[in-house]
């Protein structure tokens, strides 16, 4: 009866591609705006990721990484002094401004790393060395700054190139792999002390301070004792949503809370369910009011409600399939060319495609459940009514 | 299945059957204590002008319409003390059906149109098809039994219909109005093939109609008005001229 049902189906070439194509969009809308807005909360991350350390320290009232309260530098001591903190070493994170050889500006996110540990480097190099940091006045850039930092499109930057930040010199000597910032300007690395002379003076200029718990002390207990001694706000990175402390997780419920990105998207994947409700159950429902005379025909036969509910569910699980798998490979597409360019941002984790199928599964159910009622209130004996 | 039974034994029984639809003063009357008998081996019309009741009776005796009083037997089964699910066994074990729009699945070839009945009854798809493509040889349609319904006449239609309704060998045949979409000759030649498929042992065919064209294929002819059998002819006279007269109507 399997059979039956898929031919009945596939035969309606005009409803089954319209209820495909509802699916298809729906599908499309959902998963795609859903992978834009992880990849959107990933960027905001992207520090965290890029200048990595299991422990950061801020101060007491930070709440997302992209947050900066500065510290004092005797902070940095003051973490040392905790028995369950192996190292710490000072960061510095913030926005800055480089001037290119033609004189036009660009933004980027200025990092400066302790200069002996080289904690928080970049994790992979793709030209260049970690090491000449210690040079005079040199930076490490990322891929983006690439295509950012080079006044001439058809001479990219590349090592040995200069910029100013604050009208000081800063030569590139090294090339790394980096995830793109939230705010969108390059990660340009450099040392602590460098990174306080690029930056107009202030009386605190500590964005953080990075730690690692000593052996046999997790970082959680580490980042509790480190809060309980010193006052300050201790993070840990790695456990999204298991744990309290974790700064991916304060920092993307920071922005969830408090901007309206999730409104903007959470709206949009709204309406990808809505333009999937109204174009499938309809479609569908018109295709079982188109097919009621033969379904009855079946049903006068002898065949049980239930047997027909079951070509319906058959139908629109078959369609709903279908146009998932199509809406996915859309998306997947959509994602493929976002990864290669970089923007617009593109994330999708395991649980969108499984949540988007029960979504689309779900409005499918919906429309065979519509298609149901409306043949199980169908006489047979109508059927002798043409 | 019933036991194979001699010729003429009484296969449908209605006895003061009633139905009506609407309530209050809208209620309408469409079987007032009908009683009617069908038998094997016969081919019974059931004729009348529009609206006296004749496809609500079909309806009943189909098992696919309840009776508010009266008592429906088929085959020794009362239909009117059934329940839904057993009455829809008993449809798809005991009944053929014949619409009056044929009702073929247009999405389906003639081989899979004609298979349903037996993928009701559980048979393998394979198994099904290779039954239905001999049915179709039967009634002069095997050599296109890959087509879809819409490439045949009205006629071949029918005769597809008919093949759908013998497929599963039931032992009731029950038709809705089988000539209207038919012309004359078309007409004959499905008539041509109830006439064997009523002599089949232990079967027997009722037939709704409107088309005195066709009276004389009846065994016998049941004439309905108002909800009521008027009057049971035999068909070993000739047809009297008031059921044509009236039945045009």
């Amino acid at each position: 009866m399997f059979g039956l049902a898929l031919k009945m189906l596939f035969g309606d070439t005009a409803k089954y591609l319209m209820l495909v194509a509802g699916l298809f969009f729906a599908t499309f809308l959902i998963v795609q705006q859903a992978s834009v807005f992880c990849g959107l909360m990933r960027w905001t991350t992207a520090t965290l990721r890029n200048v990595a350390a299991p422990i950061y320290v801020v101060e007491e009232r930070v709440e997302q990484i992209n947050e900066t309260n500065p510290l004092r530098d005797t902070d940095v001591a003051r973490v040392r002094s905790v028995s369950a903190v192996k190292w710490a070493m000072p960061l510095y994170s913030g926005i800055q401004r480089a001037r290119l050889e033609d004189g036009s500006y660009q933004t980027i996110q200025l990092v400066g790393i302790d200069a002996s540990s080289f904690a928080g480097a970049p994790a992979r190099m793709l030209e260049g060395r970690i090491e000449d940091l210690r040079l005079p006045n040199t930076v490490i850039i990322d891929e983006l700054a690439i295509e950012r930092l080079s006044v001439d499109k058809d001479h990219p930057i590349k090592l040995g190139d200069r910029f100013e930040i604050n009208d000081i010199e800063a030569r590139v000597v090294g090339i790394c792999a980096a995830m793109r910032s939230f705010t969108g300007g390059p990660y340009v690395w450099t040392t602590y002390e460098r990174a306080l002379q690029y930056t107009p003076a202030s009386r605190k200029m500590l964005s953080a301070v990075m730690a690692m718990p000593v052996d046999g002390v997790s970082p959680t207990q580490a980042a509790a004792d480190i809060e309980k001694q010193t006052g300050l706000k201790a993070y840990i990175v790695g456990q999204f949503g298991k744990d309290p402390r974790d700064f991916s997780h304060a920092t993307v419920w920071w922005y969830v809370k408090n901007t309206g990105i999730p409104i903007s998207f959470g709206t949009t994947v709204i309406i990808g369910f809505i333009v999937g409700v109204a174009i499938s159950c309809q479609t569908f429902y018109a295709f079982v009011l188109d097919n009621l005379k033969h379904l009855g025909a079946l049903k006068a036969m002898g065949m049980s409600n239930f047997r027909l509910s079951l070509m319906l569910l058959t139908q629109a699980f078959t369609v709903g399939l279908i146009g998932f798998g199509l809406g996915l490979l859309a998306t997947s597409g959509f994602g493929w060319t976002a990864l290669e360019k970089q923007q617009p941002p593109f994330y999708m984790p395991w649980i969108i495609p499984v949540v988007a199928f029960g979504v689309i599964q779900f409005i499918c159910m919906l429309a065979a459940l519509m298609g149901i009622v409306r043949l199980s209130l169908y006489e047979p004996a109508q059927v002798f009514r043409a | 299945m019933p036991d194979p039974a001699p010729t003429h034994r009484p296969v449908v029984s209605v006895r003061k059957v009633e139905k009506s639809f609407g309530s209050g003063n809208n209620r309408l009357h469409v079987l007032k204590h009908v009683d009617l008998e069908a038998r094997t081996g016969e081919i019974l019309m059931l004729v009348g002008p529009s609206g006296c009741g004749k496809t609500t009776l079909l309806s009943a005796i189909a098992g696919t319409l309840s009776v508010e009083g009266g008592e429906i037997e088929v085959f020794g089964q009362p239909l009117h003390r059934m329940s839904g699910g057993a009455l829809t066994d008993f449809r798809a074990k005991h009944i053929g059906f014949i619409f009056q729009q044929f009702n073929l699945i247009p999405t389906l070839n003639l081989a899979e149109n004609v298979s349903v009945p037996l993928l009701i009854q559980g048979v393998s798809n394979r198994a099904a098809i290779k039954r239905a493509r001999a049915v179709l040889e039967s009634v002069g349609l095997g050599d296109r039994w890959k087509d879809r319904p819409g490439k045949l006449s009205g006629g071949q239609q029918q005769r597809v219909a008919i093949a759908r309704a013998l497929v599963h060998e039931p032992p009731l045949v029950i038709c809705d109005e089988p000539t209207a979409a038919l012309d004359a000759q078309n007409g004959e030649i499905v008539l041509e093939l109830f006439r064997g498929v009523a002599r089949a042992p232990g079967r027997a065919v009722i037939i709704v109609t409107h088309d005195s064209r066709i009276f004389s294929y009846a065994d016998r002819i049941a004439r309905m008005d108002d909800g009521e059998i008027i009057e049971v002819h035999e068909q070993a006279h000739p047809v009297p001229p008031h059921f044509e007269h009236e039945t045009a109507h």
